[in-house]
């Protein structure tokens, strides 16, 4: 298979710097997307068919057309990477900025370029610390060679980059509460409408992308959207970095065809399960995702297809559960996340999170009782999209609701047998 | 009072973004590199430079968990408890990390050689599990070979 996000990524991970990136065709979209109009370059992006990576799956040429054009439109506009990775079980992102940091600053350019941005920043988790290294180091090197700063490659399209280190706290990687984290303030959401891009980073049109999904603008500009569209085994266009954690023989990330089936990802490239254990089921996009069982296994993961078995593809980045892991457990690891990253704004997230939290700790140390999983229930509905500020809550009731479907089982042990059946391993 | 090497490292910052405000968490990280941690003296001297009240800085001080408004020890251990390295074993390492240091989650040793405290998901789930202790990110920790891996920070 073509490798085209991590092809330049070395064994050891050692820096790949400007003159390596080159050699293997980096900075040749830059110059493409410079000699086409902007409308173009958001054109060919929109008909390759790339969705975003960032766990939305949102059509990332759609997102850049509401995006303001043309003599009137309001100035500075902005583009924001969001490398914010924190969803529990995501680790891919730290792989593309560590061992390619060029190719990022590179789809920055284009699609600042294509949105006639005029700042970008880079909201970087401050835990990344090796990534910010890299970047900083990227970012000086493209100032140097004229792909950054002013009238880059003498075509007049000037750009400023700068990485902002966060401080912490899931909330930042959601999209107006990034923006708000930016601007220096609590990392609250935003009410949408107006979207960001129309009003966002300083009330100025701004698109938040995920790290992978512009990894990919390069790539697509230089080799066309046909190209990319013939990358993947299914509708949804490109390469897909997927990865799988848990106790599985070899735990990792691999870039293969948008659309590989889970049991390829889990079997082939993570050499199944660990001896002595068995699979129960997984999250197929990190913690925000709802679970999938043994009955899924042939499914291609892509947006659409995992969308059809009532789950999402997210990250892509697989969370599994064995035998002798106690789902409820588990299950209560997600929602005492979910409830300590609430930002506290809308009372359905922070309060019934909580509450799920409690619940589920009473069933984990034998205390539970019948009406808590009535109670567990109603926090699922409660949290439903459309009754809370952002998507936060109805994310973390999707591992909390699937788990209810397919393990209900092992939550009336815990009650009938005032434990939790796995405490003694 | 903000050192002349806090103000030189804040103000470098002021040129990336349109409104001073919006420095305030970068500041508040300089000083807290500086100093180990963020004072209410610390506080008022950021919130003064940046044109903000106090009350409004705190308030955003107070949302981040990387922004330490208590002093910590000399090195901070943070210890991943999401949902990969919980399934890789973390309730062992944090046992045996409260048992060897003797304090609990959120608290400081004694001597004041370390912190020790919770983080989320390090994205480093398939080399679970994971903790940094200052700027180290330590993988695959095994719970049996602590006393190695603490060995060098003094």
């Amino acid at each position: 298979m073509e490798k085209v996000l991590t092809k330049n990524i070395q064994p050891d991970l050692s820096y790949v710097d400007v003159k390596a990136y080159e050699a293997t065709g980096g900075y040749q979209g830059l110059r493409k997307a410079l000699s086409m109009a902007p409308a173009e370059v958001v054109e060919v992006v929109k008909q390759s068919n790339l969705r975003g990576r960032g766990g939305a799956g949102f059509p990332t040429g759609l997102k850049w057309s509401f995006v303001p054009m043309g003599s009137d439109a309001p100035h500075p506009k902005y583009l924001v990477a969001n490398a914010d990775e924190m969803e529990p079980g995501t680790f891919k992102d730290r792989w593309l900025m560590e061992g390619d940091p060029h190719q990022l600053v590179e789809g920055m350019a284009v699609a600042a370029y294509a949105i006639q941005a005029d700042v970008a920043y880079i909201f970087l988790r401050g835990e990344y610390l090796l990534s910010a290294e890299r970047l900083r180091r990227a970012i000086a090197e493209a100032y140097e060679n004229h792909y950054l700063g002013k009238n880059i490659l003498g075509s007049g399209f000037s750009l400023e980059m700068y990485i902002h280190m966060s401080a912490g706290r899931y909330m930042c990687g959601e999209e107006t509460g990034l923006l708000n984290a930016l601007e220096g303030k609590r990392a609250n959401p935003r009410t949408k409408p107006p979207y960001p891009q129309v009003s966002g980073l300083f009330g100025k049109p701004t698109i938040v992308q995920n790290v992978e999904t512009l990894c990919n603008v390069p790539h697509i500009v230089k080799n066309g959207a046909d190209w990319f569209k013939g990358l993947s085994y299914t509708q949804d266009g490109g390469t897909k970095i997927y990865g799988a954690s848990g106790k599985v023989k070899r735990p990792g990330l691999w870039e293969l065809p948008m659309g590989t089936t889970i049991r390829e990802i889990l079997e082939v490239h993570a050499g199944g399960m660990q001896d002595g254990v068995r699979f129960r089921g997984l999250l197929p996009g990190g913690a925000s995702t709802d679970f999938l069982v043994e009955e899924h296994l042939d499914v291609k993961m892509d947006f659409t297809e995992v969308a059809k078995v009532g789950s999402r593809m997210g990250t892509g980045t697989m969370i599994i559960l064995d035998d002798q892991t106690c789902p409820v457990g588990m299950v209560r690891n997600l929602e005492h996340f979910f409830a300590q990253e609430s930002c506290g704004w809308c009372t359905p997230c922070w309060s019934g999170l909580n509450w799920a939290e409690k619940a589920l700790t009473a069933l984990e140390e034998g205390q539970g009782q019948p009406a808590d999983l009535d109670h567990l229930s109603f926090i699922c509905n409660l949290c439903a999209p459309g009754n809370t500020f952002c998507a936060l809550a109805p994310g973390a009731v999707e591992p909390l609701q699937s788990a209810l479907k397919y393990f209900r089982e092992d939550f009336d042990r815990h009650i009938t047998e005032k434990r939790c059946p796995w405490s003694s391993q | 009072m903000l050192s002349p090497e806090e103000l030189k490292e804040i103000e470098a910052e002021f040129p990336h973004y349109p409104n001073r405000q919006a420095v305030c968490i970068d500041a508040m990280k300089i000083v807290q590199k500086h100093r180990g941690w963020v004072s209410d003296e610390s506080l008022k001297d950021i919130a003064e430079l940046l044109g903000m009240s106090v009350d409004e800085l705190d308030g955003v001080a107070t949302f981040y968990n990387l922004i330490f408004r208590k002093p910590v020890g000399r090195h901070v251990i943070m210890v991943c408890d999401s949902v990969s390295c919980w399934v890789m074993g973390y309730e062992r390492l944090r046992r045996e990390l409260k048992n060897r240091l003797g304090i609990q989650m959120g608290e400081t040793t004694a001597d004041g050689r370390f912190t020790l405290l919770p983080i989320v998901c390090l994205g480093a789930c398939d080399r679970a599990p994971a903790m940094t202790v200052d700027e180290d990110l330590h993988l695959n920790v095994d719970p049996q070979r602590l006393d190695s891996l603490l060995e060098k920070y003094k």
